[in-house]
């Protein structure tokens, strides 16, 4: 629970020594919040650095489900079947909501959407590298699904828990939707890899160029993540990366076996002393490069992104202009009225 | 967390609503001149879901791309009613008859092929096409084949958003900026050569009596109600003749084999495999 006090509101004071003392006061009440493990909201007192922390994060995660609309949609019109069509198209919907849902967050932090979304546009913000990997075959729905979006569960479920409240309960409403998505996915990958031996050899394929980009997904090692430390004390993060990452190598070897086709890491293997599955190294020279914009697909995604901006730029403007239109006719309309 | 195989995450039945697979499992068996009718009503909403699922992440706005995501989905059920539907006559899927029957085999009107264009084109296909459905729909709830009616029953108020989706899009594009107004304009024209198609009745609709709906009697509801919206909007009912050949036999189509050839790929490289 929130404690409630009046008088904390993030509005700027009158003068020098009345702002030293909102922020003093702004700062403790900041602080009881943040150890009683209870929620930040929009109107209270926040650092700063709390506050561009959040609206970087939550706003990449947000640019991630915009971007992560194309390998999917690229599927759309050749889905196998009408069912896998439906559905592909409903998981690449709820993409866009989560979008929505994530900039609305990111709002109430301070900064509008078209702010954030020129910020992608330009380059200057990032968003999950994952995306930047093409979805050849029908095999990587299946792969993006149970392995993604299984990442980006393992990643989110804790965020629903994250101090800030708008982050945290958008999250919670995200997580039921991606938990569907990751079944979708894993059913994908199961009829493939029951079906013809040219199908379970797609679903294999599609398994074995996923697997480390989604483990990859958690992030930098722990000791190459400087801001991990600062986003756990404020309580955005609740896991290491390198914990998380784990959990989720303990969670899918199961279900690979589940679906019959195996994961391409020779070290992976259950360690007895530890209680979890061991893994084998990541290749984080290719991370880099992916994350710094050289992945197969980097340009192309961000080609198209701005493409179908500048092409709806006369849509939005007409309907702007519009707006205006009808509100103006609207106030004169109240004025004859009254 | 595990996944069993039988524990389907893909049943898209939402309340009582009537699914693809309700009406395969129902049992009832089309009479084959039922069914050749359903495939023009499954394949004009194939065609345009096919068509509408290219903006999904191309729209101007986040909340375009998912108002057109919904429309096209909306539209991909009917087909899968309507086609599943039609298969009952002929012991095929609803798959068999979308993925495996070659061109000529479709029956869907020319003006749900047409390309997407810019967003003014698109909306104007809309327009036409959801003015047309609504018309269609609101007397097919009476045919006296009941899947028939079932399936247009549940496709009447999705097709109510689709018109207002359409409608208040051509208000914002007629009155909005001069631009906005040309292009849409310029959509219109674009697609209006094929909407006299729409209205064609031809010897299976007449032989079906009120299993069916006859194209014709839509067509004056269908003008005025265009006339009006496109009156509110500033814009002109384009003055253009129809295109020769609008007998949904393919023959005098270019899209159709551009959107299937793409559509189909995947299916046939694997013959009998299941999804």
């Amino acid at each position: 629970m929130t404690t409630q006090t009046p008088g904390l509101h993030a509005v700027p004071a009158a003068d020098p020594a009345a702002q030293a003392e909102q922020d003093r006061a702004g700062q403790e009440h900041f602080d009881r919040i943040i150890a009683e493990d209870s929620r930040v909201e929009p109107r209270d007192w926040m650092p700063e650095a709390y506050r561009k922390t959040l609206v970087r994060q939550v706003s990449q995660h947000a640019h991630s489900e915009i971007i992560g609309m194309q390998p999917e949609g690229n599927w759309i019109s050749r889905a196998p079947s009408l069912k896998r069509k439906a559905i592909l198209m409903a998981k690449v919907q709820d993409e866009a909501g989560h979008g929505l849902y994530l900039y609305s967050a990111a709002e109430t932090l301070g900064t509008p959407r078209h702010v954030l979304n020129q910020q992608l546009l330009d380059g200057r913000a990032k968003y999950s590298s994952i995306f930047n990997y093409p979805a050849r075959t029908w095999a990587d729905m299946g792969a993006i699904g149970w392995l993604v979006d299984g990442a980006a569960i393992a990643n989110q479920v804790p965020l629903c828990r994250a101090s800030y409240g708008p982050y945290g309960r958008a999250m919670v409403r995200i997580c039921k939707e991606e938990s569907f998505h990751q079944r979708q996915g894993w059913e994908i990958l199961y009829e493939l890899s029951h079906g013809t031996p040219a199908q379970k050899q797609m679903a294999q394929d599609a398994v074995n160029r996923f697997y480390g980009p989604s483990l990859q997904m958690f992030g930098p090692p722990d000791e190459d993540s400087p801001n991990s430390k600062q986003s756990m004390a404020w309580n955005i993060k609740r896991f290491s990366n390198d914990e998380l990452r784990q959990r989720f190598v303990d969670m899918i070897v199961e279900q690979a076996e589940a679906l019959d086709l195996t994961l391409p890491d020779p070290d992976l293997k259950w360690n007895e002393d530890r209680g979890h599955y061991d893994y084998g190294p990541l290749d984080w020279d290719e991370f880099k490069a992916v994350v710094s914009g050289k992945g197969p697909c980097s340009v192309q995604r961000m080609q198209r992104r701005r493409q179908a901006h500048e092409d709806g730029a006369w849509v939005r403007e007409a309907a702007a202009a519009y707006a205006r239109k009808t509100a103006a006719e609207r106030a004169s309309a109240e004025l004859i009225g009254a | 967390m595990s996944f069993a195989s039988h524990d389907s995450a893909t049943k898209q039945s939402a309340g009582n609503a009537i699914t693809a697979e309700d009406i395969r499992e129902g049992g009832s068996k089309a009479p084959e001149d039922v069914a050749r009718y359903a495939l023009y009503l499954g394949d004009d909403a194939l065609m345009l879901a096919q068509r509408l699922g290219w903006w999904i992440a191309r729209a101007p706005e986040l909340e375009e791309d998912i108002a057109l995501a919904n429309i096209a989905l909306d539209l991909l059920g009917h087909a899968r009613f309507f086609l599943t539907y039609a298969g009952s006559a002929w012991g095929k899927t609803e798959d068999d008859l979308a993925y495996f029957r070659d061109e000529e085999e479709f029956r869907s009107c020319r003006l749900v092929e047409q390309e997407n264009g810019d967003f003014g084109q698109t909306i104007a296909r809309q327009l036409i096409f959801s003015f047309y459905q609504y018309e269609l729909y609101r007397r097919l709830v009476r045919s006296s084949d009941p899947t028939l009616a079932a399936i247009a029953e549940k496709a009447l108020k999705e097709v109510e958003y689709h018109q207002d989706h359409a409608s208040q899009w051509i208000l914002r594009l007629g009155l909005g900026t001069e631009e906005s107004k040309r292009r849409v304009q310029d959509g219109l024209h674009y697609m209006w050569p094929y909407v006299d198609e729409l209205f064609h009745d031809d010897e299976l609709i007449e032989s079906l009596g009120d299993v069916a709906v006859l194209p014709s009697s839509l067509r004056a509801d269908f003008d005025r109600r265009i006339a009006e919206i496109l009156d509110e909007a500033g814009l002109d009912v384009p003055d253009v003749a129809g295109a020769y050949g609008g007998d949904r036999s393919g023959e005098f189509s270019e899209q159709r084999g551009h959107i299937l050839a793409e559509m189909q790929v995947l299916a046939r490289q694997h013959p009998g495999a299941t999804w």
